[in-house]
C-alpha cells in the first residue's frame, strides 16, 4: 500500500470517528486514539499527537455554533482554563516521562469511564444559592429557556470544580484528548452548573487546554505531519457533519451501541498494555 | 450576562472559525502536495522515533515552507491551528478590558501567560 492510499484510508476512518464522536458526545479524540493504535498499529505517542490537533480543530470549529445558542459562559470558561492549562503542562510533561504501556493503560481506563458517563442518566438541579466565592469571581449567569424566559444560576463548590478541571487538564495533556467527560463532571456535578452550560463551555475550553500541550508535543516530535493531516481533516469534517445531524437524529440507540464499542476498545487497550509489560 | 459579554463571544466564535478554516485549508494544500508527490510505501508509525529535527521547531518549519516542502506546509497549518485558541484568549483580554472588568482582564492574562509559556519555554 503506498503512502497516498494510506492517507485516504486514514481520512475516511477519521471522518467516521469524528462523526461518531460528535453524535455520541464523547468527542473525536477518545475515538481516534484507540482506532489508530489498535487497527493501524500506530505508536501511541504519534496517535495522541494526531488526536490533540484534531481536538483543537473540532473545538474551534464548533465554537461559532455554540455562541449562537447562547449557553456558554465565558467567565466560567476563562476562570477554569487557569486550572486546565496548568494541568495540561503537567500532563504533556508526563507523556514524555512515563512508559508507553502506562499511557495505554490510563487511556483504557478513561475510555471505560467516558462510556459510563455517556450512558448515565442526567439529572439536573439548577441552583441560585449565593455561593460567596462564586459571586466574588462572577461565576454566574442566566440560562435561556427557549420561550423567552431566563433561568439564573450560580456556580457552587468552586475549589472542587477547579481541582477536577486541573485533573481534566492533566488527562488532556497526557492522552491528547479533550477530556470532555471530566470537564462536564466538574461543571455539572461539582459546580452544579446547568448541563447545557457545562457542555458548551467545556467545548470552548477544550481548544485552549489542548493548545497548552501542543508546544511540548511539537518539541517532542509527536506531531507527524503525514499522519496528522488526514486525521485532523477527517475528524474535523466528521464532527461538523455529526453536529449538524445531531439536531435531527435520534441518538439514544446509537449512543448505547457506540458506548459498548468504546468499552471494548478500552478493555483491549488495558489488556494490551498489561501484556506488553 | 451583559450585552458586551455576548459581543466578546461573537467575535471569539467568528475568529475561531476563521482560524480553523485557514488552518484546514493550509493542511489540505500541503496534504494534496504530499499525496501527489509521494508514492513511496506506507510509512511505518509503529515505533516512536520522534520527528525530523527540522519539523520540530517553528524556525525549521518556516524554512521548509520556503522550499515548498509539503510536510512543512502541513506543519505550518498546524501552527496556525495551535495559535487560534491562543488568539482567542488574547481577544478575551482585550474584550474584558473594554468592558472594564479588571478581575477578568487578570484571569484571562494568566491563561494567556500560561499558554505562551507552554509554547515557547516548556521543556
Amino acid at each position: 500500500m503506498d503512502a497516498s492510499w494510506f492517507s485516504l484510508i486514514l481520512l475516511v476512518t477519521s471522518l467516521a470517528a469524528g462523526l461518531l464522536g460528535a453524535l455520541s458526545g464523547l468527542g473525536g479524540g477518545v475515538v481516534i486514539v484507540p482506532v489508530l493504535t489498535i487497527v493501524f498499529h500506530v505508536d501511541i505517542h504519534y496517535a495522541i499527537g494526531a488526536s490533540l490537533v484534531s481536538v483543537i480543530a473540532t473545538s474551534s470549529g464548533a465554537a461559532a455554533a455554540y455562541v449562537r445558542e447562547g449557553f456558554s459562559n465565558i467567565r466560567v470558561g476563562m476562570f477554569l482554563e487557569i486550572a486546565t492549562t496548568l494541568g495540561a503542562l503537567v500532563g504533556a510533561w508526563l507523556t514524555t516521562q512515563v512508559p508507553t504501556h502506562a499511557i495505554g493503560f490510563i487511556f483504557g481506563l478513561v475510555l471505560l469511564y467516558s462510556a459510563y458517563v455517556s450512558l448515565k442518566a442526567k439529572h439536573e438541579e439548577i441552583t441560585t444559592k449565593p455561593d460567596k466565592m462564586a459571586l466574588r469571581l462572577r461565576l454566574e449567569g442566566t440560562l435561556p429557556l427557549g420561550d423567552g424566559r431566563e433561568q439564573p444560576y450560580v456556580a457552587q463548590r468552586v475549589p472542587a470544580g477547579f481541582g477536577l478541571m486541573w485533573l481534566a487538564g492533566v488527562l488532556s495533556g497526557l492522552l491528547g484528548i479533550g477530556s470532555g467527560a471530566v470537564k462536564v463532571i466538574a461543571m455539572d456535578q461539582a459546580m452544579r452548573l446547568p448541563f447545557k452550560v457545562s457542555t458548551t463551555t467545556s467545548n470552548f475550553m477544550i481548544g485552549v487546554t489542548a493548545a497548552a500541550s501542543a508546544g511540548l508535543y511539537l518539541k517532542s516530535g509527536y506531531l507527524m505531519p503525514a499522519l496528522v493531516m488526514p486525521v485532523m481533516l477527517g475528524v474535523l469534517a466528521g464532527s461538523l457533519i455529526g453536529s449538524r445531524l445531531l439536531v435531527r437524529a435520534h441518538v439514544r440507540t446509537l449512543k448505547v451501541v457506540f458506548s459498548l464499542l468504546i468499552i471494548v476498545m478500552g478493555i483491549e487497550m488495558i489488556v494490551n498494555s498489561l501484556l506488553r509489560k | 450576562m451583559s450585552w458586551t459579554d455576548k459581543r466578546i463571544e461573537n467575535w471569539v466564535g467568528y475568529m475561531l472559525r476563521t482560524g480553523v478554516l485557514l488552518a484546514a485549508a493550509i493542511v489540505l494544500i500541503g496534504g494534496a502536495m504530499y499525496m501527489v508527490k509521494n508514492h513511496s510505501s506506507r510509512p511505518d508509525y509503529s515505533q516512536f522515533h520522534g520527528e525530523t529535527v527540522q519539523l520540530m521547531t517553528m524556525h525549521g518549519i518556516v524554512h521548509g515552507v520556503g522550499t515548498g516542502d509539503p510536510l512543512s506546509i502541513i506543519m505550518l497549518g498546524l501552527l496556525v491551528l495551535i495559535a487560534t485558541p491562543v488568539a482567542r484568549v488574547g481577544m478575551c483580554v482585550a474584550g474584558f478590558l473594554f468592558e472594564g472588568d479588571r478581575l477578568y482582564v487578570a484571569v484571562s492574562s494568566v491563561v494567556l501567560v500560561i499558554l505562551l509559556y507552554s509554547l515557547f519555554f516548556h521543556k
